[in-house]
Parts: C-alpha cells; structure tokens; sequence
C-alpha cells in the first residue's frame, strides 16, 4: 500500500506538471507589445482590453498569435491598455465565465474571447455585464447586443491552397492533416478537397486527423503531426496541408525530410516558420484573425462599436492564400480565377466533408 | 505513554500543515526564479474569494470529491483505478444521452440518466476489474488503454448523435429538458451563480464510502485484501471477487463525476465538456489519505487555488501554471510528509518499547538481587 501510494503520488505530480508544461509560455508580451516604441501611441489607461486566448495562447504561432497579433497592432497605433489571459486545457465553463467576469470586474472595455469554446460564456457574461461590449472569434451563436462575432469562411481560403495543391502535385496525390476534428477544421478540409477537385476530379487526397475531443492536443503536438505526414508522403503523396496549429511545424520537418511540399495555415508561415523548413511552404492559406481584431479595436476606437456578425472572408480579404517564397507564382492566375468565382457566387465552396 | 500518543496526534496534525508550508516555500522560490512579484501572486491567492468564487469552489470541489473517492476506493484495495477520468468522461455521455432524449418525464428522466451513468462507469471499469481477475493484467496498464478507448469511442458517437445548429463549430448532444435539472441554491440575493444541488449527492456518498469501509464486513474484507493479500486469502476471503467488486464501485462512482456538471451546469456532453477530472482525483485522494473528510478538504483546497489562479494573470501578468505546480508541490510534499511522520512514529514506538524492556531488566535485577 505504501509503495503504490509513493508511486501514485509521483504519477499524478507528473501528470500535473506535465499539463503546465504543455502550456508553460508565461506571457510577458503583453506589457512589452503596449509599452510603445518609437512609432507607437502613448498607452491610454482609460482605453482597457482585454483578450481572453483559448488554449495554447500567445506563442502558439497560430490561432491564438494571429489575434494577438491584431491587439498588439491596434494597441500601437490606437493606444489601448491590454491584458490577456489563456484557457487551460480541459478547463471548465465556470473558469472560462471567470476569466471574461474578471475583464469586466477590472474595468476591460472591449473584451475578446478568442474561440469558439467562449460561445455559451460570452453569452452568459455579456448579459451580466451590459455595459461592456465583448468580441468573440469563430462563433456566431453568443447574440447579444453587446456582442460582435468574428467569423471567417475558412472553406474559401482551403479552396483555393486546394486548388494549389492539386495544379502543383505531381504525383496527383495529395494530404491533409487536421489538428482535432471538430466542426471548425471539417471547414478547412471540406474547402480543400472541393479546391483540389475542381482542379482534377481523379485526385487522390489522404484524410487524418491527430487527435480526438476532448483531447485537444492534436493542435500543439509536433510529432503527433511530423508522424501523420510522414505516413502520407511515405504513400505517395507530394503536397500535405496542415490546419493542425501548433503541430503543423512537424508536417513542415516531415515534408523537408521527404523532399516534398507542405502548405501552412492561418498566417503566411513562408515568413514564421522555422527558417529551415520554409522552402517546403508553397502557400498557406490566411486567415486574418488579426485583420478581424485590428479592425474591431479601431471601429470601438471611432465610437462605432460593432455589434452582430461579421463575416470574413474572399471578398473581405479575411481569408486568402499566401505568394510569399514564389513558388505559386506560376499557378497564380488559376487561383485568382477561382478565387472571383467563388466571389461572384458560380463556385459554392461545402463546408462539411 | 499517553505523554507519546499525544505527540503522535501533533505529528499527524502537523504533517499536512508543515507539507503546506513547505509547498508554500517552494513556490514562492519558483516565483522568485520566475521574477514575479511572490507578495502579490500570495495575496491574491490567499485573498476572500467573493460570493461568485465560494459558488465556484464548491461545486469545482463537489466534482474533484467525487473523482477522488472514486480513486480512493481502489486505493483501499492496492488497485489503481488511472482511468476515472475515461469512465467519467463516456458514462457523462451516456448520461446525457438518455436525458436528452427524455424518454420519461421529469426527474424521473433524471433519475434514468444518473443509473445509466453509474452502470456505465462501474461497466467501463469492471472491463480492467475482469482482466486482472481473468487474465492477472495490470489495472494500471488497462485503465489507461481505456481512457484512451473511452476517447475515441465518445468522439466516433458524439458525431453521430451530435445535434449542431448549422455553421456552430461546437459539437454537442441534444440539451436535456429543463424539468430534468437538478436546481441549485444560491449562496446569497446577489449571487450571480449557483451552487449546484448535486453537492447533497458528493456529501451522502462520502458517508456511504466511509460507512460501508468502516462498519461493514465487506469494507473489513476490503481493507484486510488491500493491507495484504495473501493474509486475506488465508483468512478466508475471496480476493478475486473483491477485485472485482471494488472496481465496479469504483467505476460506478466515477459514473457520477460528471453529473453535477452535467445536470447543474452545461445540460449537454459537448466538446468543451471538464475533462481531465480523474487525474485530479488521483491527486486529491492521496492528499486525502483515502479518508472522507480528509478528501473533502483536499479538493476543497484544490478547488480553492484553482479560482484564486484565475485573476493572476489579468491582474498580475503571471501564468496561472504556478498553480498546478503548486497543487503538485503539495501532493508531493503531504505524502513525503507522512512518510517522514510515519518513520518517526514507528521509531518512537521502539525506542518506548526498548525502554520499557529495559526498566523490566532492571525491575528484575533488582528482584533478583532482593532474593
């Protein structure tokens, strides 16, 4: 009994703190991006934001960097005092319902909750807190009057890198490695293989997902992703999309192991990524959650706070595909062809796989 | 003696507080290292939690106690049930499955839901209960492949029963009709939350645990087959049988982990469904020493530094990580605490005793020398 309890105790200390250490980035940032350069407006103390991260938070090199990304430039230009605050993995809805009550305690005025798993508690602390005006990203439900939500069509962007894929493979055989799989990263892939088709009906795309919910670890797990991609460049396939976050960077080392091409996600990762895995990143498909913020910070800046849905996508420029390294210069006039067809309407790109 | 048995009881009180203080000193030199301000991050750690935060503690705390008297059960048993956390997580599912579907009325509906969920999770255990008994496999080894099962298999269903509005990026199950509830009370007129009523349920099986291992003759077999097996065996208890049957209770009390959650709180099983409940309880039962009050006051402590860590970093600017490393410094530091305690114990009742043989050597000397 002695000896299990010893053995008990280090198994669940370890547990413990291997859960932080999967999250163990201590934002330090936040002070320092407001804290203001040369260029950068005096911090006004009077304009408070505060920005609730899902999991993974700032430094994720993802979801979660592209909105900081958007607070850290609104916050140069427009002089906003920030604050932010990260989920932690499994958490439960009274946590998430404390973070955002504890933003508007402290008197944060907007409050962004980045994720969708914030939908029932922005709804919730919105109607606590009618005063404060919050922004949520990705969901479309949490409908109040208080409430600006910052949806993106990620199935058009996925289009067109799928269409990439399929003009640039050579072997007409192509992957997609998604992080979770849940509703939001159907989207990318249901947008992907619909691109890659339009391009070649006969193409052959491998499907896996890393892990899961409620394991969630699938968008920060580099070798879960490094292993996945491994399979489908070993099968055959030259060109692996990742939409898989923090994971995508052991798709990027995979690819380069193999020789072969990767294609990013969210932001232009030609320009973040691990400097010797950038030659294999011949687009990433964008999705300017920091476009969204930004212009959210600057329209509550202007008095005019924006409340409803809001809708980014072709047409806004809130999704896309990136040309940064050259390497989809020669396939750019299809893209932008399809790209002003699905923005006059003639290509309707499926959501759902 | 009396004089030694009351050191012996200080001792026992003192372990905790002295492992508490030491965890405490612990964290303040990862904090220093770390280059945060260690009075701040302590202030707010150990300010009065406002009404909304004592709401939070408790039912955060209802949940962990259960976890953890799951855990305990096994731990009475020298079996370690790893895998609450899958039987938790795939009897929640269940549960909120045959409650959305409300095929009875009313509390009745509730009451369905709450047997499915305790046959599910005594089920999902008794799968590792029956491997050891059957095949001598490792229950630490099988509740893990279980969890991972328990995973996969929730996700596949979920996405089949799943009723997503469309463009919701959140998946989830049917909600469950607002006369099954379980209502909660709240702790004061300008409480913004509630106190969920599954708390009465945690407390009535905390005394049911205690009973049941305490003043029954199966909690006697329990604890005589958990303390050695093979004095068990020769005592005449059927060892196999009792594997079985404390991994079936352990497993039906993990049933109702997610209950509270699920009846007081979400009224669904999605995707943002509290997971990792069951590694906490593993946490949280040896903090408590596998006693009921002693586990009580475990997961009210962790409940306790888990809504203090939530403002440290709005208002601080420090990762509210230093809380898991505390909560793992603690359980660390209790059971070597106890360890230590235990040593001294065991050697003060030597040396009592080697003193007493002496003063019968010299009380016979010196009747010997009277002859």
């Amino acid at each position: 009994m002695r000896r299990m309890t010893k053995a008990a105790a280090v198994m669940s200390v370890a547990a413990l703190v291997l859960a932080s250490a999967g999250c163990a980035k201590k934002s330090t940032d936040s002070a320092e991006s407001s804290s203001g350069g040369d260029e950068c407006v005096a911090e006004d103390s009077s304009k408070k934001v505060g920005m609730a991260y899902d999991v993974g938070g700032r430094g994720d090199q993802s979801f979660n960097d592209a909105a900081a990304k958007g607070m850290d430039k609104a916050a140069c230009e427009l002089g906003f005092t920030t604050s932010e605050s990260e989920a932690q993995d499994g958490e439960s809805e009274a946590a998430r319902e404390g973070r955002l009550t504890e933003f508007a305690d402290a008197g944060f005025n907007p409050v962004i909750a980045v994720g969708f798993a914030y939908s029932a508690s922005v709804a919730k602390v919105a109607e606590q807190y009618p005063e404060v005006n919050f922004a949520i990203i990705d969901d479309e439900f949490a409908v109040a009057d208080n409430i600006a939500n910052l949806v993106f069509a990620e199935e058009q962007g996925s289009f067109l890198v799928g269409a990439a894929a399929a003009l640039k493979t050579e072997s007409d055989h192509i992957g997609f490695v998604g992080g979770v799989e849940t509703p939001l990263i159907n989207k990318f892939e249901a947008g992907y293989a619909a691109g890659a088709e339009a391009v070649n009906p006969d193409i052959e795309i491998d499907v896996t997902y890393l892990t899961q919910p409620p394991d969630f670890s699938g968008f920060n797990d580099p070798a879960k992703g490094k292993t996945a991609a491994e399979g489908m460049y070993d099968g055959g396939a030259d060109v692996v999309y990742q939409a898989a976050g923090g994971s995508g960077g052991g798709v990027f080392e995979a690819a380069t192991a193999a020789d072969a091409r990767a294609i990013g996600v969210d932001s232009d990762q030609y320009l973040t990524a691990d400097e010797s895995v950038r030659d294999v990143i011949i687009t990433s498909m964008l999705k300017r959650v920091d476009v969204a913020v930004d212009t959210y910070l600057s329209d509550v800046d202007g008095g005019d706070v924006p409340t409803g849905l809001t809708r980014y996508d072709l047409e806004a420029d809130g999704v896309g595909y990136s040309t940064s390294g050259g390497q989809v210069d020669d396939v750019k006039t299809d893209l932008e062809d399809f790209k002003a067809k699905i923005i006059d309407g003639s290509i309707k790109v499926p959501t759902k796989p | 003696m009396s004089d030694a048995r009351l050191k012996r009881v200080a001792l026992a009180i003192g372990a905790p507080a002295l492992a508490l203080i030491i965890a405490f000193a612990i964290t303040s030199l990862v904090l220093i290292l770390a280059g945060d301000s260690v009075i701040g991050v302590w202030q707010q750690i150990l300010s009065v939690p406002d009404v909304r935060g004592v709401t939070n503690i408790l039912n955060a705390a209802t949940v962990y106690y259960l976890s953890a008297v799951s855990v305990a059960i096994g731990f009475r048993m020298n079996l370690f049930n790893i895998g609450v956390d899958g039987q938790y997580r795939i009897a929640s599912f269940v549960a909120a499955i045959v409650a959305g579907e409300a095929w009875l009325p009313g509390y009745l509906n509730t009451l369905l839901a709450l047997v499915a969920a305790v046959l599910v999770g005594a089920l999902w255990a008794g799968i590792a209960g029956l491997l050891r008994v059957t095949r001598g496999v490792s229950e630490v080894i099988s509740t893990i492949m279980l969890n991972a099962i328990a995973t996969a298999i929730v996700a596949y269903l979920l996405r089949k029963a799943a009723v997503d509005a469309e463009g919701s990026n959140i998946t989830a199950t049917k909600d469950i009709p607002e006369g099954s509830w379980i209502p909660g009370f709240s702790l004061g007129s300008d409480a913004p939350n509630d106190v969920y009523g599954f708390i009465v349920v945690a407390v009535v099986v905390g005394f049911v645990y205690w009973l049941v291992i305490n003043r029954t003759r199966f909690g006697f077999d329990l604890r005589a087959s958990g303390a050695s097996e093979s004095a068990a065996i020769a005592s005449g208890i059927d060892v196999k049988r009792m594997v079985l049957v404390s991994m079936l209770l352990s497993g039906a009390v993990a049933g109702l982990v997610g209950m509270p959650i699920l009846f007081g709180d979400a009224h669904n099983y999605g995707s943002t469904f509290q997971s990792g409940l069951g590694f906490a309880g593993i946490a949280i039962a040896l903090l408590g020493r596998n006693h009921p009050v002693g586990i009580a006051l475990g997961a009210l402590l962790f409940a306790f530094l888990d809504e203090q860590a939530n403002p440290l970093q709005i208002l601080l600017d420090v990762s509210p990580d230093i809380v898991k490393i505390t909560q793992g410094v603690i359980v660390l530091t209790v059971v070597i605490a106890y360890e230590v305690v235990r040593r001294y114990g065991v050697r003060l009742e030597q040396s009592l005793v080697a003193s007493a043989l002496a003063d019968d050597d010299t009380d016979d000397k010196g009747a010997e020398v009277k002859v």
